[in-house]
C-alpha cells in the first residue's frame, strides 16, 4: 500500500464520525477502498461496454459471410490481410477477425450469463422467502426439494437438461435457471429465516398487512446483501458453466458462437501450434469471470455486517 | 447410532425412488420414449417389437413398473451404435473415470492441506498471498481451457506429455490402471492435474480458514506452552482439528469431480464414462444417456449417504441433532 491511500484511508476514518453518511455512500466508500475490487470493477465496466456495443466497435462484422474472407483464415496476430486490414488477435480457421468474433462472443456470454443469473434470483429468492416465512411443511418441503438439487453438481444438471431438449440460447438459459435457482433459494431461506424473528416483521404483522406486502416490502429488502452477493458470484458460475457446455457441444449453436464456442472451434487448431484461436477468448473469458469474482467477493466483504471493519 | 444410520438409509432409498420418477417421468413425457428409445434406423416391424418389449403399450402406471423391474435387473437399455446393453458399456469405462477423479482428489489434498496451512499459519506473508492470489485464479479459470492451455504447453509447445488416451494400461485385480506403467503415468498427469484444479483451491481456501481459526483456540496455546514442537503443534493438533470440513466437503465434492470429468474426458480423449456420455449425446445414443443419469444418481446418492455416516461419526453433534429434531 503506498501512503497517499494510508492518508486516504486515515481521513475517511477521521471525516466519518463527524460527517452524516447515507447508507449508499458509506457502502461505496467501503467498497471502493480496495484497489483490487476498484480495478475490478472498472475491468468490468470496460467488458461490459464492449459487450453492448459490440457492433459498433468491432473491426468487422465476423457473421457477415460478405465480409469474411476465407483467403484470410488462420492468420497469425498482428497480420495483415491482401485488402488492409490487420488481424490483432490473428484470424480462426474461416477467415474471421479474432478481435471481433471475441466481441461478439462476450455479447452472447455475458447476455446468457446475467439473464440466466436474474432469471434464478428471482426464482429463488421467491422460492427461499415463502420457505422461510410461511414456515412448517411448506419449509421443509421446499428445502427438501433445494437439498436434493443441492446434492448433484450444477453442470451434470444442466448437461442431462440440454442433452433432452437440444441446443439454443433459451435452452440454456433455462437449464442455467433450473441448475442454479437452488443456491439463490437456500442463501434467501437461511437470512430471511433470521429476520423473520425480528421486531419490525412481527410489528407489521400486527398492523395486519398482507402475506404480500410483509414479504416484498419488509422482509426483502433485509435480505438483499447476501442475496446481491451470491448473486454476483453465480452470475460468474454462470458463464463459465455457459462456456463450458458450449464447448463440450451441448450449449449454444454455432449460429450463436459464445467465447465457449470460439474455444472450441480453435482446438483442432491448437495442435498444430496455432495457439491464438482459442487462447485468446479464454483471455476473455478469464479476465470476465476473474473481475466479477473479485467484486462478489469485495461485496461481501463489505456487506457482511460481522466483519470487523 | 444406529438410528441415525438407519434412518439416512431410508432417506436415501426414498431420494432413489423421487429419482427414479423423475427420470421416468423426464423420458416418457417430456421426451417421446419411441424417439429415446428405439433406434430411429429400424424399421416399422421392429420398432412394433421394440414397443411391446419395452412395454410402451401399456398403461403408464405399468410402464413404470416395467421400467423398474428392468433397471433392478440391470437392464437399462441397448445402444444403437454399440449394440451392447448400456450398463456394461458405461460400467466398462467407470475404471478410467474413478482412477482420474481419485488421483485428482489425492493430489488436491497432498497439494491444497499444506499450501492451506501454511498460508493459515502466516497470512501476511508473500508466498501466502501468491498462494491465495492462485487459489482465486484456480477458482476462475474454467476447467476446459486449462485443460486446452496445458495440451497447449505441455504437449505443443515442450512436447514432455502425450496430450490424448490413457496410454498403456495394465490389470489390477480385473481392472485396467494405468498408473502402474510409466507410460500410463505420464498420459494421467495432465488430466489429473487439470481436474485437480479447483478442488485445490477449494481445499487450500477451506485448510486456511481452518487453521486461522484453529491456531487461536486454547488448545493450541497450551501445547505450544507445554513446549511441545512447532511442527508437532501443526500436524498433530492443527491439523486434526481442520479435517473435519476438509473430509466433508471433500467426500461432497468427489461427486462433483466425478461430473466435472465429462470435461476434462472430452479435452484430454480420456476413455471415461463422461467421455461416453458427450459421444452419446451428440451421436444422439439415447439409452446410454439414461443409464448414464441413472448410474450417477445412485452414485451420488450412495456417496452423500456415505459422507453423512462418516460426518456422524467425526462430529457427534451432528447426529444427535438429528435424533433429537
Amino acid at each position: 500500500m503506498s501512503t497517499t491511500s494510508e492518508v486516504a484511508t486515515q481521513a475517511a476514518t477521521i471525516v466519518r464520525p463527524v460527517r452524516e453518511q447515507t447508507p449508499v455512500g458509506r457502502f461505496l466508500s467501503d467498497f471502493f477502498e480496495s484497489r483490487i475490487a476498484t480495478a475490478a470493477v472498472a475491468v468490468f465496466a470496460v467488458i461490459l461496454f464492449v459487450a453492448i456495443f459490440a457492433p459498433w466497435i468491432s473491426p468487422q462484422d465476423p457473421y457477415d459471410l460478405m465480409v469474411v474472407d476465407v483467403m484470410n483464415s488462420r492468420m497469425q496476430p498482428g497480420e495483415k490481410s491482401l485488402d488492409g486490414m490487420t488481424f490483432v488477435l490473428g484470424s480462426d480457421g474461416a477467415g474471421r477477425d479474432m478481435l471481433s468474433a471475441i466481441f461478439y462472443g462476450l455479447r452472447t456470454s455475458l447476455g446468457v450469463g446475467v439473464m440466466s443469473a436474474i432469471i434464478a434470483l428471482c426464482i429463488g429468492m421467491t422460492v427461499g422467502l415463502s420457505a422461510a416465512y410461511f414456515g412448517g411443511r411448506t419449509d421443509s418441503l421446499i428445502m427438501r426439494i433445494v437439498d436434493l438439487q443441492l446434492s448433484f453438481p450444477a453442470i451434470l444438471i444442466a448437461l442431462i437438461l440440454l442433452s433432452i431438449v437440444g441446443k439454443g440460447v433459451d435452452k440454456i438459459i433455462i437449464a442455467l435457471v433450473i441448475a442454479q435457482w437452488a443456491y439463490y433459494a437456500r442463501t434467501v431461506r437461511a437470512s430471511a429465516l433470521v429476520e423473520r424473528r425480528k421486531e419490525y416483521i412481527e410489528a407489521a404483522t400486527c398492523l395486519a398487512l398482507s402475506h404480500r406486502r410483509i414479504v416484498f416490502r419488509h422482509l426483502l429488502p433485509n435480505v438483499l446483501p447476501p442475496l446481491i452477493v451470491v448473486g454476483t458470484l453465480q452470475t460468474a458460475h454462470a458463464i463459465s458453466l455457459e462456456a463450458t457446455l458450449s464447448f463440450l457441444g451441448v450449449g449454444l449453436p454455432q449460429t450463436e458462437p459464445s467465447l465457449g464456442l470460439l474455444i472450441s472451434n480453435g482446438f483442432e487448431y491448437m495442435l498444430s501450434g496455432k495457439y491464438w484461436i482459442s487462447f485468446f477468448p479464454g483471455i476473455a473469458l478469464l479476465i470476465t469471470i476473474v473481475s466479477i469474482n473479485l467484486v462478489g467477493d469485495q461485496l461481501r466483504d463489505v456487506l457482511n455486517p460481522r466483519l470487523e471493519r | 447410532m444406529s438410528v441415525f444410520i438407519t434412518r439416512r438409509v431410508l432417506q436415501s432409498l426414498v431420494v432413489v425412488f423421487v429419482m427414479s420418477l423423475l427420470v421416468f417421468f423426464g423420458v416418457n413425457i417430456v421426451g417421446d420414449p419411441i424417439d429415446m428409445l428405439i433406434n430411429p434406423e429400424a424399421d416399422q416391424e421392429d420398432i412394433e417389437a421394440a414397443i411391446r418389449a419395452l412395454g410402451l403399450d401399456r398403461p403408464i402406471h405399468e410402464q413404470y413398473w416395467y421400467f423398474v423391474v428392468n433397471a433392478l435387473k440391470g437392464d437399462l437399455g441397448k445402444s444403437f451404435i454399440f449394440a451392447e446393453p448400456a450398463l456394461k458399456l458405461i460400467l466398462q469405462r467407470m475404471p478410467a473415470t474413478m482412477e482420474l477423479a481419485l488421483t485428482a482428489m489425492i493430489m488436491a489434498i497432498f497439494v491444497g492441506i499444506p499450501l492451506g496451512v501454511f498460508a493459515g499459519l502466516r497470512p501476511n506473508s508473500k508466498i501466502s498471498k501468491t498462494i491465495m492470489a492462485g487459489s482465486i485464479l484456480g477458482f476462475s479459470l474454467p476447467t476446459f481451457w486449462v485443460g486446452l492451455m496445458f495440451i497447449m504447453i505441455f504437449a505443443v509447445m515442450l512436447g514432455w506429455l502425450p496430450s490424448t488416451g490413457r496410454g498403456e494400461t495394465t490389470s489390477l485385480f480385473g481392472i485396467q490402471v494405468s498408473f502402474l506403467t510409466w507410460d500410463g503415468l505420464r498420459h494421467l498427469l495432465l488430466p489429473a492435474l487439470n481436474l485437480a484444479l479447483f478442488k485445490m483451491s477449494l481445499v487450500i481456501r477451506l485448510a486456511r480458514a481452518g487453521t486461522r481459526e484453529v491456531a487461536l483456540q486454547d488448545y493450541i496455546k497450551f501445547a505450544r506452552a507445554k513446549g511441545l514442537s512447532s511442527s508437532r503443534v501443526v500436524l498433530v493438533h492443527v491439523m486434526k482439528n481442520i479435517m473435519i470440513p476438509v473430509v466433508t466437503v471433500l467426500g461432497l465434492e468427489l461427486g462433483g469431480v466425478i461430473a466435472f470429468a465429462v470435461v476434462t474426458e472430452t479435452v484430454f480423449a480420456w476413455p471415461g464414462m463422461g467421455k461416453l456420455l458427450i459421444d452419446s449425446i451428440q451421436l444422439l445414443d439415447r439409452p446410454v444417456v439414461v443409464a448414464y443419469l441413472m448410474i450417477t444418481v445412485l452414485m451420488f446418492i450412495v456417496i452423500n449417504l456415505m459422507v453423512d455416516v462418516i460426518y456422524s461419526i467425526l462430529d457427534p453433534r451432528v447426529r444427535l441433532k438429528d435424533v433429537k429434531s
